[in-house]
């Protein structure tokens, strides 16, 4: 008991949690902070947490290339997790930027919400630098609670009251399933350390067809499976996504998405590499079936929301075709693409953000008619976002499908390229529709366009040049992305 | 393929990126009509000056290109931005430029977001030139694409009443091919690194792959699947019809003038190169498509009654002989083939915009509806004359030259495609024939008076006619910088 203490305290490693930890303590202070002013002023809400955010990336930044364990080994701030998290601290920081005059419109101005997305950042962090099942359950919980709070912020509103309803008991559903995961491998293995599983399962090779060791990868799989919304777990995304407040649904598309990645690679390569026949075979399967079911459910869709909602399956299909390739280009693409997804996703949003009325009855195809020259600037940029979702050169959508198909050509898997480029083509159709709609129909009604707030404009000018920077000159964040796979 | 590296002048680069300039220059014009227009002007003015310069002061790139530029790009997966002129090449750019020229000119009284229709047009430029002078497989999907986005919009914004349709229907089937060619390329890419050890998307690095037959099938399959629906070989053409007629004048231009000389481009430059073996398997199944497509538009073409839609079938007829060329695999063929994309862009080009000057003037395109224009209008008729005699490969004018090349070159390998082509080539001389006779002969069916050409159209119309009298008499300062390139690419894909 004395050793196991004393273990845990000569393991305690600040510099291992340092980012996840200030940028909590930027939000807890955040909430004190938000006692003592009037309710409805939520302008230093935003630049507190802008600054909490860029103080954090600046300690993950410092700490790339020198990797920190601590904790007795659950905590590992390597390059995998410095990666993801820069990718969460971009996507917390653009989400949060467009939040502010979304929420006065909506009738919403509450500070609170900034702390929450502050914490489900964080909860993002710990599931991409976890190397311990408790770690990433901790984390995964962390970020979840957020984000079912945040998916029914609008209380007043049945469709985010439902989204956030749905979400959480889907949510808490999916993570029984994760839990019973972990529960069957300690089980099979002893130990909740990820290495630790891995080192028992290859040295005890009896034990990979133990049905217990199956059925725990399954179980294990299926929660993050939901969480990256992949078919056949994805009937909540729609949902969520359409009655979600808008940034909001950027988020959840984005950076949730990209830990739950992070934390289903690491756990895949850290604990059944010796499984890695069984779970790429298995995950052959879900790659095409999400794509497919993602792709083909999105051209019928209507509500514009819904139909990212359902392309951002689609978009889960493609990076699981890197986790198949399961090779260095095609990790290193997931990685890259999860930064590139962000950018041109939360972009899109960030442009319905100033499209929508209050209320957003009109984020329709029809609702968008002409929107394309009236707002000359929104409509070249949600062209260029909808072009890069499409995977269209130049843009950052086509460097991070290139480099995900190419992962997957080099492992042999040629077809599940061509269904994936396939599938591209049938993408096609459902976004140019809205360009269709926002060129070349007439506006029905001349209604007031809402303004266009600084800070929006400036979040869809950093997601452009983002967009145009990975697109073009992708070597070098490739490169970085290289020295973060294992 | 290292060139010489001396520090050129990067004329390649200009270009490609002069148009690209101006586009956003246009675009920053916003509302603003007039200047637009005169920048877009300039910028085409420019670009064709740079042609020009490149067309009389050949350079030497080293290893048979006339210029070759090489910048290193995304190292790590050895891309590079590759761009390389060969005589070929140089002849479509000058083609491009020409046309753009054209085109501009006759969009000048383009009003309706005037500024957006500009860019688009040079984005388009700058998009064709790269495809024309890539040599990095990812460089040219790159350009590829580009080139696809503004011609969509052209005709989705600008274009008839069935536009949306249209442009919808072009960009599906293009993109569905070039998404084939995408897949092939990483394949191709990842076979040669693997082979080499250095990865690499240059395509001279690429032409020393050694590929098992299956591979090189499947993967020529790929790159043929975008060429195919480009070019458009018959089965495939469907869209372009529809694109064609939809789609507002200087778009119409561009389109069969140059966009789909990219397809037939892109079999010449990559995927007769690449895959030797399998395209010489592929030979007889191409000349039987081409045969087939000369016919069966030739046919379709002469039971048109919509003049925009028959010019468009004796399109996609016209091209059926370019590939039957290519098909043939041989020098005399290839150079005529070549040489009649040039001079199909100059003739069908000028007939495009002929009919929209008609279309503008009468307010229809029937020939039920037309009929009489020489007396209404005798100038505009008589370029119409002109250029649809030339269209039908009259002796003395500019498609005379490259088809008689085809066929001799075609006859000396396989008599049998000649003689069969042939028969198309006087299939031709029918609807043309038709087309003039319904237009501007015969009795006047409605009586009106109509405006005669323009300064700005005379501006248009006159350079092409007077090339399309040049071409047709005197040919050889266009083939000659064909002579040292055709003749490497024919020897180097065969075994």
């Amino acid at each position: 008991m004395n050793d196991l203490v004393q273990n845990a305290l000569l393991n305690v490693n600040i510099a291992a949690i340092l980012p996840s930890l200030i940028l909590v303590c930027f939000g807890m202070g955040l909430l004190l902070i938000n006692v003592f002013l009037p309710r409805g002023t939520t302008r230093h809400a935003v630049w507190i947490s802008l600054i909490g955010l860029a103080v954090t990336g600046f300690f993950v930044y410092t700490g790339w290339g020198n990797p920190q364990y601590g904790f007795n080994d659950a905590v590992a701030m390597d390059n995998f997790a410095a990666f993801f998290s820069i990718t969460f601290l971009v996507c917390a920081a653009l989400t949060i930027l467009m939040s502010d005059d979304y929420l006065r419109r909506e009738g919403y101005p509450v500070s609170e919400y900034y702390p929450l997305i502050l914490f489900a950042t964080a909860g993002a962090m710990w599931m991409a630098s976890g190397t311990d099942m408790m770690t990433i359950f901790l984390g995964l919980e962390v970020m979840s609670i957020s984000l079912y709070v945040l998916a029914g912020f609008f209380r007043g509103q049945v469709k985010s009251n439902e989204a956030g309803l749905k979400y959480f008991l889907l949510g808490a559903f999916s993570t029984g399933f994760l839990l019973y995961g972990m529960a069957l491998i300690y089980g099979v293995s002893g130990s909740t350390r990820l290495t630790e599983i891995g080192v028992y399962l290859k040295t005890h090779a009896s034990l990979l067809d133990n049905p217990m060791t199956l059925a725990g990868l399954v179980l294990l799989s299926t929660g993050f499976l939901f969480k990256i919304a992949a078919a056949p777990f994805h009937m909540w995304a729609p949902d969520v996504y359409e009655g979600a407040p808008t940034p909001i649904t950027a988020f959840m598309s984005a950076g949730p998405k990209a830990a739950a990645f992070a934390a289903f690679l690491r756990v895949m390569e850290y604990c059944f590499f010796t499984l890695k026949p069984e779970w790429t075979a298995m995950l052959w399967v879900l790659a095409v079936l999400t794509m497919v079911v993602g792709n083909v459910i999105a051209i019928r869709q209507t509500n514009i929301k819904r139909m990212l909602a359902y392309s951002s399956i689609a978009h889960a299909g493609y990076v699981l075709v890197g986790m198949v390739a399961a090779n260095e280009i095609g990790y290193s693409g997931i990685l890259f693409y999860m930064l590139a997804y962000t950018f041109m996703n939360i972009g899109a949003f960030a442009v319905l953000v100033l499209a929508g009325k209050k209320g957003e009855d009109n984020l329709t195809l029809e609702g968008l008619s002409g929107f394309g020259f009236k707002k000359p600037f929104l409509g070249v940029a949600m062209t260029i976002f909808l072009f890069s979702l499409m995977g269209l050169p130049p843009t950052a959508g086509f460097a991070g499908k290139f480099y995900i198909f190419a992962g997957a050509i080099k492992a042999g898997y040629i077809w599940l390229a061509v269904i994936g480029v396939l599938n591209s083509a049938i993408s096609l159709y459902y976004y140019l529709r809205v360009m269709v709609y926002m060129y070349f129909r007439d506006p029905e009604e001349d209604y007031a366009w809402v303004a266009m707030p600084g800070a929006v404009v400036v979040t869809i000018i950093i997601a452009i040049a983002g967009v145009f920077y990975l697109g073009i000159m992708p070597g070098e964040v490739m490169e970085l992305a290289k020295q973060a796979v294992f | 393929m290292t060139a010489a590296s001396l520090p050129q002048f990067p004329w390649l680069t200009l270009l490609v990126m002069l148009p690209l300039a101006g586009a956003l220059l246009c675009l920053l014009h916003g509302n603003r009509t007039v200047e637009s227009r005169w920048l877009a002007l300039a910028t085409s003015l420019a670009v064709f000056g740079v042609s020009l310069y490149l067309f009389f002061c050949h350079g030497d790139g080293g290893s048979g290109w006339l210029r070759y530029e090489d910048v290193s790009w995304i190292e790590r997966y050895g891309i590079r931005y590759v761009l390389a002129m060969d005589g070929i090449a140089l002849l479509m750019v000058l083609l491009t430029a020409f046309l753009q020229l054209a085109a501009i000119l006759l969009a000048w009284r383009v009003e309706e977001k005037a500024s957006y229709f500009f860019a688009l047009l040079l984005l388009l430029e700058s998009g064709l030139m790269g495809i024309f002078l890539a040599y990095d497989l990812i460089l040219f999907y790159l350009f590829w694409e580009i080139a696809l986005i503004p011609m969509f919009f052209l005709i989705a914004v600008w274009g008839g009443e069935n536009r949306r349709r249209a442009a919808l229907k072009f960009f599906l089937y293009t993109l569905a091919g070039s998404l084939c060619m995408l897949v092939a390329m990483i394949t191709l890419y990842q076979i040669h690194g693997d082979q080499s050890g250095t990865y690499s998307f240059v395509i001279g690095d690429l032409l020393q792959t050694k590929l098992s037959s299956t591979q090189e099938v499947w993967l020529f399959a790929g790159f043929m699947a975008a060429f195919i629906v480009k070019s458009p070989l018959v089965p495939f053409h469907t869209w372009l019809t529809d694109a064609l007629t939809e789609a507002p004048a200087a778009g119409s231009l561009d389109l069969t003038g140059l966009l789909i000389k990219t397809g037939i481009y892109g079999m010449i430059r990559l995927a007769f190169p690449l895959f030797p073996n399998a395209s010489r398997d592929f030979l007889p199944i191409l000349a039987v498509l081409a045969l087939f497509g000369l016919f069966h538009a030739a046919w379709c073409a002469y039971n048109e009654d919509d003049i925009k839609r028959l010019l468009a079938y004796s399109s996609i007829s016209h091209l059926g002989l370019v590939v039957l060329g290519l098909a043939a695999w041989q020098l005399t063929a290839w150079e005529g083939s070549i040489l009649l994309m040039v001079t199909h862009g100059l003739t069908t080009g000028a007939l495009f915009v002929l009919v929209a000057l008609i279309r503008e003037r009468t307010g229809t395109r029937s020939l039920q509806e037309l009929g009489g224009l020489w007396g209404q209008a005798p100038y505009l008729s008589a370029m119409f004359l002109l250029f649809s005699l030339a269209s039908l490969g009259l002796p003395g004018l500019a498609n005379f030259a490259g088809e008689i090349l085809v066929l001799l070159g075609v006859f000396q390998v396989h008599p049998v495609w000649a003689v069969i082509a042939f028969a198309g080539v006087v299939f031709a001389a029918a609807y043309m024939l038709r087309l003039v006779q319904g237009t501007i002969w015969g009795p006047a069916k409605v009586k009106r008076t109509l405006p005669d050409l323009t300064a700005r159209e005379w501006l248009i119309l006159l350079p092409m006619a007077i090339l399309v009298v040049w071409l047709g008499l005197y040919p050889a300062p266009f083939i000659a910088p064909l002579h040292g390139t055709v003749a490497p690419l024919l020897l180097g894909g065969m075994p």
